[in-house]
């Protein structure tokens, strides 16, 4: 039999999508499948788009999975467009000349931005917001200008706004209707939309229309309105709406809306059965939709259609929408502007917190209809269900957006009164059931539940939602959720740090006395031992300090399989004089050690027996050396290349830098180790985007990434800062280090806490950056605290007779621990097996 | 504690620190003593001091506390936690360490073993 050839024009978004679902079914082998691609690019996430420029690539945002097309069998053109469809001949053309034959063509050309008429708006300044290759263009726009515009001030326009504004350009947006998002939100959520916009520095101008684009004075250009007003601006970007790419479906004369747009029905089929047209460029019941989430529906529907033994159907789609835009909350929920007949509403507007909240209710006050929620839109995900599950509305419906004062009982109902059926994330349409039946098969941490349901992955409006059932249904499980670090304190690693912060207690008795129960056990004494540490500094050999550390910490050493423990000098930035290397050497080889060249660019020596360690150290102070706190969660090594002294590549002195933030971190105590690297130049021979905290050297300066991992999960680093000064760069790691020590959890890497941050990189900038929650100085201050307070640990401990005498392996006799044996491998000793030792220890003993 | 135990006198009271273990030989037998101290009651422990995981000499060098109003200590090797009064091992019943009585008298601290 052959196979039933299907064709998709468009390998955008919701093109591939209809691909993966097809893919999915268990009769694809019956297809022949055929995508024209007109980027130069497969399928990437558009929705993600404005990552590109927090330093996101085309590969990161790209959706298709690694041989997706070999896998399955189908073929692509890439860079290649349908040009015409010969409907009779069931064949389609393209721009290269090929002429395919199809059986069902399936046309998800999506749409394109539109441009208003302006005389003057083809000027090379003038540009729009879609694809990968207008980012470039507008990166490249950027680098020559001062001050940008964006042209609309709807979602994208907003989105757009952000973009001009972290390239450095002074900002304005102007917009057509009286006020921003017009579509989505009300008067009031405008207004306050408006100041909170503006209070970051982008002008917002409303009600002017542009008449015409000129040459300009101060700028590249000006534009003047019809009210006679002007502005001067460098570079202009369209974001006025889009409109359906339907060139196609018109010229082969299938039946299109007025206002254009494919039209077709519940199933996606177009005026012609054969032919099938899902996402932008598709008009159903008279509607374009807009977001990924419908788009995806059609490709579902379309796809069992064709292939599927039952038909599901298009019924519309619902288009609420929460986004962060330049940090601010915003959010529409269904009727939004109360267009229901009789349907009344309830708003509440905080002009000092700058939060605007507004319900739309049913006449009889039982249903929610639609919200618009800005400055604050926790309430989101329960406000959506409440609507999208037509539940019934809580006695007093404004407790659902009124704010909620100590001793209040939450407002709105919990995940657990929604139905299995409810759509969690829209996005991907995983319903709650699906949640469950993950966590069924074992997932317990929100990452993981992401990455198998794909919940939470496109434009993250629903992340809150998703954690919020994940953590339900753990408890209702009786798998801990509860954030409580142990049985002896109800309290999480965070709250902990601030209950000592503020109540200033200095010791873990005093702690467990006011906040905690029992005697303490091998969790909570190491957590509250690093949080006093973050917090006062003082020596962990202590007697008050030293019953909490772990034995690593305690004999500031490693412990070893046999009982032994391994030594590690710092040496900053890998950097070390001849001198100090011999003496290195003769201490290994005065004491035996096994000795080896760490991945931190550093020498460990092993096999150090207890009593050894500060007559071991006695000789590395002597010869200028101090503690590598290679025991400590706690800064590790800062990795350097040899930068710009040495290598004919470097831009900046790599090697300086990482000796300066070394000195400037070591021994600061934090949730879990921290790591650094720097490299000298863009080769990044540093691996600085696997660490905590990563710079890379550019001509004008640094750049800093974050949360990088390599370890068990590896996590590349993200981009976090460009360019900075020495000044700035140091004040951001400052910031930044502080923020982790102060919020995460126990043991908790700075990859993971990131990808558990609500709100994620973006927050984490405006937290740094922008100090949005005020806590800068702060910060800056704890850290100078602990960089003043620094003492080397091992320095003072061999300076002390008291600490001293605790190494001894016996508190009654001088001897050693004749259970630790050694036998040599390549010329250095190692542990003796169990079988070696007993063979050995036979020997000696008869 | 069977008869032909012998109180043999370690350290001096003051040479131990609360909350941190010691180690003891014994007629070549190394004791892990501890002296627990929290919210006004002292208690006093002996247990071997070999790690029956690892076979490491270290049970002295674990963190002590308590777990379901159970006093233990933590190996510091892999973690388990063994109480203190028993010797059980409570992630793995099949193991059971020996403990020995520990008392304070007269300004010395004194453990029970053969
Ligand atoms: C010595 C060294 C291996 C070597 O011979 O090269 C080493 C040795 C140990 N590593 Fe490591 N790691 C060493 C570099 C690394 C690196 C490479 C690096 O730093 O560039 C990594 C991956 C990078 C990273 O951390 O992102 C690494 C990832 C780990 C992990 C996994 C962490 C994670 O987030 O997944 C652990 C386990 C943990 O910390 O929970 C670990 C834990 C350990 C421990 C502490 C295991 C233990 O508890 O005994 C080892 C202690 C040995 C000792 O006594 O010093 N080690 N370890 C390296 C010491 C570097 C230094 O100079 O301080
Ligand atoms: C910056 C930005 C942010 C956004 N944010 C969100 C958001 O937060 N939430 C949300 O839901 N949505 C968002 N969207 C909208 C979302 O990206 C679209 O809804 C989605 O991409 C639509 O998918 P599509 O496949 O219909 O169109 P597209 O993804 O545009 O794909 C259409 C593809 O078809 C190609 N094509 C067109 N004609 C032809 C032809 N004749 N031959 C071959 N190929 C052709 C095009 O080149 C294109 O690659 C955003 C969009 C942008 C631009
Ligand atoms: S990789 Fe494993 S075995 Fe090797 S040093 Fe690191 S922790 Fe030890
Ligand atoms: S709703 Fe968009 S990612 Fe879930």
């Amino acid at each position: 039999m052959s196979k039933e050839k299907i064709i998709v024009v468009g390998n955008g978004m919701v093109g591939h999508k209809f691909l993966e679902f097809l893919s999915e079914r268990d009769n694809r082998d019956q297809f022949e499948v055929i995508t024209f691609c007109e980027e130069s690019r497969l399928a990437y996430d558009r929705v993600q788009l404005s990552a590109y420029f927090s330093g996101k690539t085309a590969e990161d945002l790209s959706l298709v999975e690694d041989g997706f097309f070999e896998n399955n069998g189908f073929k692509v053109y890439l860079e290649d467009k349908v040009v015409s469809i010969d409907r009779d001949n069931k064949t389609v053309t393209s721009a290269n000349g090929e002429v395919v034959a199809y059986d069902k063509l399936i046309l998800a050309t999506g749409s394109f931005p539109f441009v208003p008429p302006i005389p003057g708006k083809d000027r090379d300044e003038c540009l729009v917001y879609r694809t990968i290759e207008d980012l470039e263009a507008i990166t490249h726009g950027a680098k020559t200008s001062k001050r940008g515009v964006v042209v609309g001030g709807g979602l994208l326009g907003l989105e757009a706004a952000k973009a001009l504004h972290d390239l450095g350009l002074e900002t304005h947006v102007v917009e057509f209707a009286p006020r921003l998002m017009a579509v989505q939100v009300d008067d009031g959520g405008g207004a306050m939309l408006r100041s909170k916009i503006e209070a970051l520095g982008v002008t917002v101008h409303t009600e002017k229309n542009t008449k015409e684009i000129v040459n300009g004075d101060s700028s590249k250009m000006r534009m003047e309105f019809a009210d006679g007003e002007s502005l001067e601006t460098d570079l202009i970007l369209f974001s006025a709406g889009i409109r359906p790419r339907d060139e196609l479906a018109r010229d082969s004369g299938l039946e299109m809306g007025p206002r254009g747009g494919i039209t077709v029905n519940n199933n996606c089929q177009t005026s012609d059965p054969d032919i099938y047209s899902i996402g932008e460029c598709a008009l159903w019941d008279g509607r374009i939709f807009g977001l990924v989430a419908p788009g995806y529906q059609m490709a579902k529907a379309a796809v069992d259609a064709i292939a599927g033994d039952k038909e599901s159907e298009f019924a519309g789609a619902d288009m609420s929408t929460k986004l962060k835009l330049m940090g601010v909350d915003v959010a529409s929920i269904g009727d939004a502007h109360g267009n229901t007949p009789n349907s009344k509403s309830y708003s509440y507007n905080d002009e000092h917190n700058e939060v605007y909240k507004k319900i739309v209710v049913s006449e009889d006050g039982k249903k929610l209809l639609g919200s618009v929620l800005i400055g604050d839109a926790e309430a989101y995900g329960g406000l959506l269900q409440l609507m999208l599950n037509d539940m019934d509305l809580p006695e007093h419906p404004d407790s659902l957006i009124l704010p909620q004062r100590e001793g209040g009982a939450p407002a709105g109902l919990g995940v657990d009164a929604l139905p299995d059926t409810a759509t969690i994330c829209s996005c991907n349409n995983v319903t709650k059931g699906d949640i469950i039946a993950s966590i069924d098969g074992g997932i317990t941490e929100l990452g993981e539940l992401k990455s198998c349901t794909k919940a939470g992955t496109s434009c993250g409006g629903c992340a809150a939602l998703v954690g919020q059932v994940l953590n339900a249904e753990l408890e209702k499980k009786g798998i801990e959720v509860n954030n409580d670090l142990c049985e002896h304190f109800a309290h999480s690693r965070q709250e902990l740090f601030d209950i000592v912060r503020v109540e200033e207690i200095k010791t873990f008795e005093e702690l467990l006395a006011k906040h905690g129960t029992g005697k303490g056990c091998d969790i909570c004494k190491p957590t509250a031992g690093s949080i006093l540490a973050s917090c006062w500094n003082d020596h962990i050999m202590e007697p008050s300090l030293a019953g909490l550390q772990d034995t690593n910490d305690y004999y500031m050493a490693n412990m070893q399989k046999d009982g032994t423990y391994s030594v590690v000098p710092r040496i900053p930035g890998g950097e070390i004089t001849p001198e100090k290397l011999i003496a290195i050497g003769q201490i290994a080889q005065k004491y035996d050690l096994y000795t080896k060249i760490t991945g931190g660019q550093r020498v460990d020596m092993f096999g150090a027996k207890v009593h050894e360690l500060p007559l071991i150290w006695k000789e590395l102070v002597d010869a200028g050396m101090e503690s590598g706190h290679a025991y400590g969660k706690s800064l590790r090594t800062v990795k350097s290349c040899v930068g710009s002294t040495w290598c004919r590549y470097g831009v900046q002195d790599s090697v300086g830098m990482a000796i300066k933030l070394e000195e400037r971190y070591r021994g600061v105590r934090s949730p879990h180790k921290i790591k650094l690297a720097v490299s000298g130049c863009t080769r990044e021979c540093a691996e600085a985007q696997c660490k905590d905290v990563g710079v890379i050297a550019t001509e004008h300066g640094w750049n800093m990434y974050v949360a990088g991992n390599g370890g068990m999960k590896p996590r590349h680093a993200d981009l976090f800062a460009s360019d900075l000064d020495d000044e700035t760069l140091i004040k951001y790691i400052d910031r930044f280090m502080m923020f982790y020590v102060r919020t995460a959890d126990r043991l908790q890497r700075t990859a993971t806490w990131m990808n558990n941050m609500e709100g994620g990189l973006d927050y984490l900038k405006d937290v740094i950056i922008n100090d949005s929650l005020n806590l800068g100085e702060e910060l800056e201050k704890q850290m100078d605290h602990l960089v003043d307070t620094y003492q080397c640990e091992w320095k003072s401990t061999i300076e002390s007779p008291e600490k001293v005498k605790r190494f001894n392996h016996f508190i009654n006799s001088d001897e050693t621990d004749s259970n630790v044996v050694f036998v040599k491998e390549r010329a250095q000793i190692r542990p003796a097996t169990t079988k070696e030792k007993s063979d050995l220890i036979e020997t000696v003993a008869v | 504690m069977s008869n032909n135990n012998q109180w043999t006198s370690i350290c001096d009271a003051s040479d131990l620190i609360s909350n941190i273990g010691v180690c003891a030989q014994i007629n070549g037998k190394q004791i892990a003593i501890f002296q627990l101290e929290a919210n006004g009651t002292t208690s006093l422990y002996g247990i071997d001091n070999q790690d029956p995981f690892s076979g490491s000499n270290v049970l002295s060098r674990g963190l002590v506390g308590d777990l379901k109003g159970h006093d233990v200590v933590a190996s510091p090797i892999y973690k388990q936690h063994f109480d203190l009064s028993t010797g059980k091992c409570l992630e793995d019943d099949s193991v059971t360490l020996k403990v020995y009585s520990v008392r304070s008298n007269e300004g010395k601290i004194e453990v029970a073993a053969q």
